[in-house]
């Protein structure tokens, strides 16, 4: 039961990744590739962590799975405010459709 | 085992291209992303060696070389950087063809 | 479930066929900037790579250096080599600019990389590959004999690591072998890293040193990344003693800590950056060498620790070496002479 849970959860989070790349190859200006990137992988890494949790031998493995998913949060936000924040002085207009 | 020899093949193919490249290219940077290429297909060789004890535990030795290995190419990487921005701020070049530059 | 038993020898292949993808589109696209891009994202699929072989330690180490500072490094010279570059990505109209001025000398010349010698003669360059051909197929063979032997077991030194193991006041293989077994080799190789840096430091001198205070969001990441990046180095020396980790990876961690800080615009303070750096940065040689040398007093072998006390002289050149690997990093990226 666990582990199927842990299964599905898991192929989510590939679906949520999937989902990031092909929005970051198609979409058409940095801002929106900026937000399917760290929107999807952010909730992707999320799931992934949660499947992963499930099938942890230990309570220490699940707060170290815990902890990755929080500092990678940290640094996708920041990474992505200095992208758009760059890309916003140096003239890139956003896309409007 | 297949599985092994799938990466370790993986490795010799690196080895290949970074070669074929570290001659070829004629931009510095480039030889010492091909350098830093063939590293890494030598250290796939390595692992594969590692890799073949029967009893699934990899061989620690070559994994410490691997490791070893690993810090001096970062060092031999940043040393290499800086003797070509060394040789640009000296002739302006930083390519290795010989009549591109004066 | 059948079918799942070929799931990890597909996995295997397409992260070999991903590396090598990477690694020809690293050396060929014509934007040097995209290949450095790919040569990053190549290490980081490496670092997958170690890790299906079960070689941990190796996979933590690709990970922090081989992506990481070796990537930051490779990022740092570009933008010195191009800044011309750099500012025509910023008009958004600039794309594919680099292509067209291709092979011209000056400074347009070095921002693409229209490689091979087209000017030669023909004569000279059917030569040339011929030559190069050569070589290549002779490599080829070479490989395929080393990994043709990659067919037969052979268990190699695992077999006297295992028996001397409890001898070498350590649990964890990698880490007997790095500090025990093959002190000599990791020894030099601290030194090698101190070269390194010697001789970058005698090419140029770092520019703006001193104190400043980066921008808000940069500052508010780093001050909760270092400490937390300070704390797993901690972590990893600790647990090389019996699971992977060690100096190399707690060093790369905190090398890595530095590129980080300075990136987001710390500096160096002026007053750490004399002799308090050097002692820093000499620090590991000096302790390793100190103690491999203080044995032969007890009647060992250069480097042949007492078993009695091998855990604890481990303990000791495990961290001084981190913190010299970790400022060796750090000072190889600032890229001079404080």
């Amino acid at each position: 039961m666990l582990a199927s849970l842990s299964v599905v959860l898991l192929l989510a989070g590939a679906a949520f990744f999937l989902g990031g790349s092909v929005g970051m190859l198609r979409f058409p200006d940095v801002y929106t590739r900026l937000h399917a990137l760290t929107k999807a992988d952010n909730l992707g890494l999320g799931l992934v962590v949660l499947g992963l949790m499930l099938q942890a031998e230990s309570l220490a493995a699940v707060g170290k799975l815990f902890v990755i998913w929080l500092l990678l949060l940290a640094a996708s936000a920041t990474a992505s405010q200095l992208v758009a924040s760059w890309a916003q002085e140096n003239g890139f207009a956003p896309w409007r459709g | 085992m297949s599985s092994v020899l799938v990466l370790a093949l993986t490795g010799a193919g690196l080895i290949l291209l970074g070669l074929h490249a570290l001659i070829v290219k004629v931009h510095l940077l480039r030889k010492i992303l091909a350098l830093n290429i063939i590293s890494s297909g030598i250290f796939l060789l390595l692992a594969g060696l590692a890799a073949r004890t029967p009893g699934g535990e990899p061989d620690p030795v070559p994994q410490a070389m691997v490791l070893t290995g690993i810090v001096v190419a970062v060092a031999a990487t940043a040393l290499a950087l800086a003797l070509l921005l060394a040789l640009r701020s000296a002739t302006g070049r930083t390519r290795l063809d010989d009549d591109n530059g004066q | 479930m059948a079918w799942l038993t070929g799931l990890p020898l597909a996995v295997d292949l397409v992260l070999g066929t991903t590396l090598l993808w990477l690694a020809w589109r690293a050396l060929s696209s014509p934007d040097l900037f995209q290949a450095v891009a790919l040569f990053i994202a190549f290490g980081v699929i490496l670092g997958l790579v170690w890790a299906r072989l079960d070689t941990i330690d190796i996979a933590l180490a690709e990970i922090a250096l081989g992506a990481g500072v070796t990537g930051a490094l490779l990022l740092a010279a570009l933008s010195q080599l191009q800044p011309a570059e750099v500012d025509a990505r910023a008009a958004p109209s600039a794309t594919g600019a680099n292509e067209h001025q291709a092979g011209q000398p000056g400074q347009t010349a070095e921002t693409a990389d229209a490689d091979e010698a087209q000017h030669k003669p023909a004569v000279f360059r059917a030569l040339l590959a011929a030559v190069m051909g050569l070589l290549l197929l002779a490599a080829l063979f070479g490989l395929g004999l080393v990994t043709w032997q990659l067919w037969e077991p052979s268990s190699g030194l695992t077999q006297q690591v295992n028996t001397h193991l409890p001898e070498s006041g350590v649990e964890h293989p990698v880490t007997a072998v790095l500090l025990n077994f093959r002190g000599y080799d990791t020894l030099l190789e601290i030194a090698v890293l101190l070269l390194a840096l010697i001789g970058v430091w005698s090419l140029a001198t770092a520019s703006n040193l001193g104190d400043t205070t980066p921008e808000p969001v940069l500052a508010a990441l780093s001050r909760l990344l270092a400490p937390l990046m300070i704390l797993v180095a901690a972590y990893l020396v600790w647990v090389g003693a019996h699971a992977p980790g060690g100096a190399f990876q707690a060093g790369s961690v905190l090398g890595a800590a530095g590129v980080l800080l300075r990136l987001s615009g710390w500096r160096l303070p002026a007053g750490a950056a004399g002799w308090p750096l050097r002692l820093v940065l000499a620090l590991g040689v000096a302790v390793f060498a100190f103690i491999g040398i203080a044995v032969i007093g007890l009647g060992e072998p250069l480097l042949g620790y007492p078993t009695a006390w091998a855990k604890h002289a481990i303990l000791v050149i495990e961290l001084a070496a981190t913190l010299s690997i970790g400022a060796i990093l750090a000072s190889l990226f600032i890229g001079g002479r404080p």
